[in-house]
């Protein structure tokens, strides 16, 4: 099974996120990421799902997706003719003796602190999932106290837009 | 409650199933008040909104139970000249009724139901429309908007529970809403692939003040169904339409919904290839043409099995390759090249792929292939040994069935009569189990819209609620409703609704004492263990179906001898005051034949029990017959 990213433009109404997920759920394939936000256009949101799935089933998937008839558009975004990111906030144990080299590290990943306190550091980060996990592995030896980041957001390279009306 | 008002008289004259539902006025007794085309924004609840934007849209009846969050669209509806409500004595009654008025006129059955457990019990009916793709539209009463959520007295998450089982379903949450949220239902339900549409309207939505105006702009940005097929696609199909050596037309329920018979006549002929009619699509094309090799798939014919099994090229129109139908995929139809159209495109290549995919309105599709094939230049090719070896099958195993050797009624033999004696021009439902399969079996289907049965879902107790709202949509043609002992105690309340509201639907009661396909199963390969299946309906006689029948409003017939079956059938034809109840008491022990057995392949058909058809020598023609124990083949 490989990992694919769908960018689905629906119409921003109750009950739509449900309706997605249920496709997924009742096939019994777990999303391993969802975005959800607002678009360009007032009334459309934007879902970035990332499902890990054979490419038969996550054709029918899809096609089952196109018939919820809040679901404006669905595109699959490959990963070399995309933009991939996702964002990480992680707390740091951090006192005076190793503070520096918490930044240290942060300014390597291009990383912002975002809070501090006595003895923690709060980064934020965004990137690939790869670039994250290795901020991660290079941040873990201090002590990471909690972490939350968001699904995957992507966007096609190029000019072109995806677009509710087309 | 007053009986001062008067009741709306039941329709008269079968409409056409071309009229389009606005031009569905009802009796010129009603035409007093016409549907409006076009209402000025006037003041109205939610209540009256709703019950003027079903006047509306074109809906002629409704089906359904009041309750105490639906209660005040009651309020209006008692008022209405437009849309009749006939009252139920179950929702799940409702349901079906709509589901069957649904199917026998083309046009969208309506059902209402109060919140909570009176929007469950509708969980089923559809269930059983999403399955079978028909136009069915739930209003339901919710509780009021800020009750939501907190487990108010009967509450019950109706979108949510219905999510997987409906087209599409709506909360609205407000009153100005209404007249859009109806009209979006009734073209969701009705259009594209059809299907259920559930629309929960809150109490308080009802009672709100708000403005009706009509008619209402949808607001559908991601419902676009395709129905005009691709070009390209239409002329490679016809390609390989005019190569192909052993075509075989797989024709589904698609095509009724899309009234594509006299299409359908037009492509037969122009490729002079057999056509096979699954459960759904029985009476698309006629039982009587010498190209209907009857119905594919578990208890299909030997002769539409096969020749799925050996043709080279099958087109699939409005089909879905159901398992039912396919038995085990992995050899199914193994030679065969796929054109698939449907108008819903994740059908396409769902169970099997397809080499040509065409989405599209089946009616369109054939057209366009018929023009196609007319316009394509060089030779036809010649199908006469195909046709030799199709007729050989056919010659060697027809339908047919045995008399029950311990001297009991031939069930079979019954439903045959029925259907000679009712005749093409009738319509005939079923419920689930044997009796439904020798019902698609030995009734013989001439028109589209006269075999209503549940295919998908197999929901027992459809029979008798469809075949009234199939009598209320079509009250000048005979509608028997074919029914097992083991159905008809599901939903036979509906008879009282019958009585009452004067639908005088027949019902023929094949009891056999059991869960006769359940037995069957038993029979074949549980050792004849007969765990749980034998209802007492012979042994005890509980219930008495004449007794029932009559305690319920109707005529109660009995009839337990093959040399009454003629009378007895008469007797009910010409009772039209009231339905009738044809208690037809039938030997246990008869099975239905020919059988694909679940999870087996195709090839593995056997035409009677111990008979397995050898199709795979043609030199044999299929005329050499096996005998197996099939329980050895499980």
């Amino acid at each position: 099974m490989s990992t694919h990213t769908l960018s689905v433009l629906v119409e921003d109404k109750p009950g739509v996120l449900a309706r997605i997920s249920g496709l997924f759920s009742r096939r019994g394939y777990n999303i391993q990421s969802l975005a959800v936000g607002p678009t360009e256009e007032h009334g459309i949101s934007r879902m970035t799902i990332c499902v890990s799935v054979d490419e038969f089933p996550l054709e029918q998937v899809t096609k089952q997706l196109n018939k919820l008839v809040n679901v404006i558009k669905i595109v699959e975004l490959e990963p070399t003719t995309s933009v991939q990111r996702e964002l990480v906030m992680l707390k740091v144990r951090a006192d005076a003796t190793v503070r520096s080299q918490v930044l240290e590290v942060t300014q390597m990943f291009r990383a912002k602190v975002v809070d501090v306190a006595p003895d923690a550091v709060t980064v934020e980060a965004t990137g690939t999932a790869d670039k994250l996990s290795a901020l991660r592995r290079m941040l873990e030896p201090y002590g990471i106290r909690e972490i939350v980041q968001s699904g995957m957001v992507a966007l096609a390279r190029g000019p072109r837009a995806i677009a509710a009306n087309r | 409650m007053t009986t001062a008002r008067p009741r709306p008289a039941p329709r008269t004259g079968a409409p056409s199933e071309q009229q389009d539902s606005a031009a569905q006025a009802g009796t010129p007794g009603r035409a007093a008040a016409p549907r409006p085309a076009r209402v000025d924004p006037t003041p109205a609840t939610g209540a009256q909104s709703l019950v003027r934007s079903l006047e509306a849209v074109g809906c002629d009846v409704v089906f359904g139970i009041p309750g105490g969050a639906i209660l005040p669209a009651y309020d209006p509806l008692y008022d209405s000249t437009l849309v009749r409500h006939i009252l139920v004595r179950h929702e799940q009654g409702a349901g079906h009724a709509a589901t069957g008025y649904a199917q026998a006129t083309g046009r969208v059955g309506v059902c209402i139901a109060t919140s909570g457990p009176g929007a469950t019990n509708l969980v089923t009916p559809l269930a059983d429309a999403m399955l079978d793709s028909v136009p069915v539209v739930a209003i339901t009463g919710q509780v009021g908007r800020k009750m939501i959520g907190t487990d108010a007295f009967q509450e019950a998450d109706i979108c949510g529970i219905t999510l997987p089982i409906t087209k599409h379903n709506m909360l609205v949450t407000d009153p100005a809403d209404i007249p859009r949220a109806i009209t979006e239902a009734f073209h969701i339900a009705s259009t594209g692939r059809p299907g259920p549409v559930l629309v929960d309207l809150p109490k308080d939505v009802l009672q709100a003040q708000t403005t009706f105006s009509w008619p209402a702009e949808m607001a559908l940005p991601g419902y676009r169904p395709t129905t005009k097929p691709h070009g390209k696609q239409i002329r490679e199909a016809a390609r390989l339409i005019g190569e192909a050596r052993r075509p075989v037309l797989y024709v589904g329920g698609g095509v009724i919904k899309a009234n594509a018979s006299a299409e359908l006549m037009e492509l037969a002929r122009e490729t002079g290839a057999p056509v096979v009619t699954t459960l759904m699509a029985r009476g698309a094309f006629p039982d009587s043409h010498p190209q209907n090799l009857g119905m594919p798939g578990m208890h299909g014919t030997v002769a539409a099995v096969a020749a799925m099994q050996r043709s080279d090229l099958l087109i699939a129109l409005g089909a879905r390759f159901d398992d039912r139908v396919t038995g085990d995929l992995s050899t199914f139809a193994p030679d065969a090249r796929i054109v698939h159209a449907d108008i819903d495109p994740a059908e396409i290549g769902k169970n099997r792929v397809a080499d040509v995919p065409i989405v599209g309105d089946a009616r369109e599709v054939i057209g366009e292939l018929t023009a196609a094939l007319r316009n394509r230049e060089g030779e036809r090719t010649d199908l006469t040994s195909w046709w030799n070896q199709l007729n050989s099958w056919r010659e060697t195993f027809p339908l047919g069935y045995d008399e029950p050797a311990d001297g009991t009624l031939s069930p079979e033999y019954v439903i045959e009569r029925i259907g000679k004696i009712a005749g093409p021009e009738a319509i005939y439902s079923a419920g689930v189990g044997q009796h439904q399969m020798w019902a698609a079996q030995f009734i013989g289907y001439e028109h589209p819209r006269t075999w209503l049965n549940s295919g998908g879902a197999g929901t027992m107790g459809y029979g008798v609620p469809a075949a009234m709202g199939a009598k209320v949509g079509m009250p000048d043609t005979t509608v028997w409703c074919i029914d097992g002992d083991g159905c008809f105690q599901m939903t036979n309340q509906e008879l009282a609704t019958c009585a009452i509201e004067g639908i005088p639907i027949k019902v023929a009661v094949i009891n056999n004492g059991n869960l006769g396909m359940v037995r069957q199963w038993q029979t074949l390969f549980y050792g004849e263990r007969y765990s749980n299946t034998e209802l007492g309906t012979h042994k005890h006689r509980v219930p008495d179906f004449v007794m029932l029948a009559e305690a319920l409003g109707c005529e109660g017939l009995r009839c337990e001898s093959k040399d009454e079956v003629d009378r007895v059938i008469e007797q009910a034809m010409a009772i039209n005051d009231r339905p009738v109840v044809i208690d037809f008491t039938v030997g246990a022990d008869a099975q239905v034949w020919p059988m694909v057995a679940a999870g087996t392949g195709n090839d593995q058909i056997m035409a009677a029990r111990d008979i397995r058809p050898l199709f795979d020598d043609p030199e044999a023609g299929g005329a050499d017959e096996v005998v197996t124990d099939i329980e050895r083949e499980q």
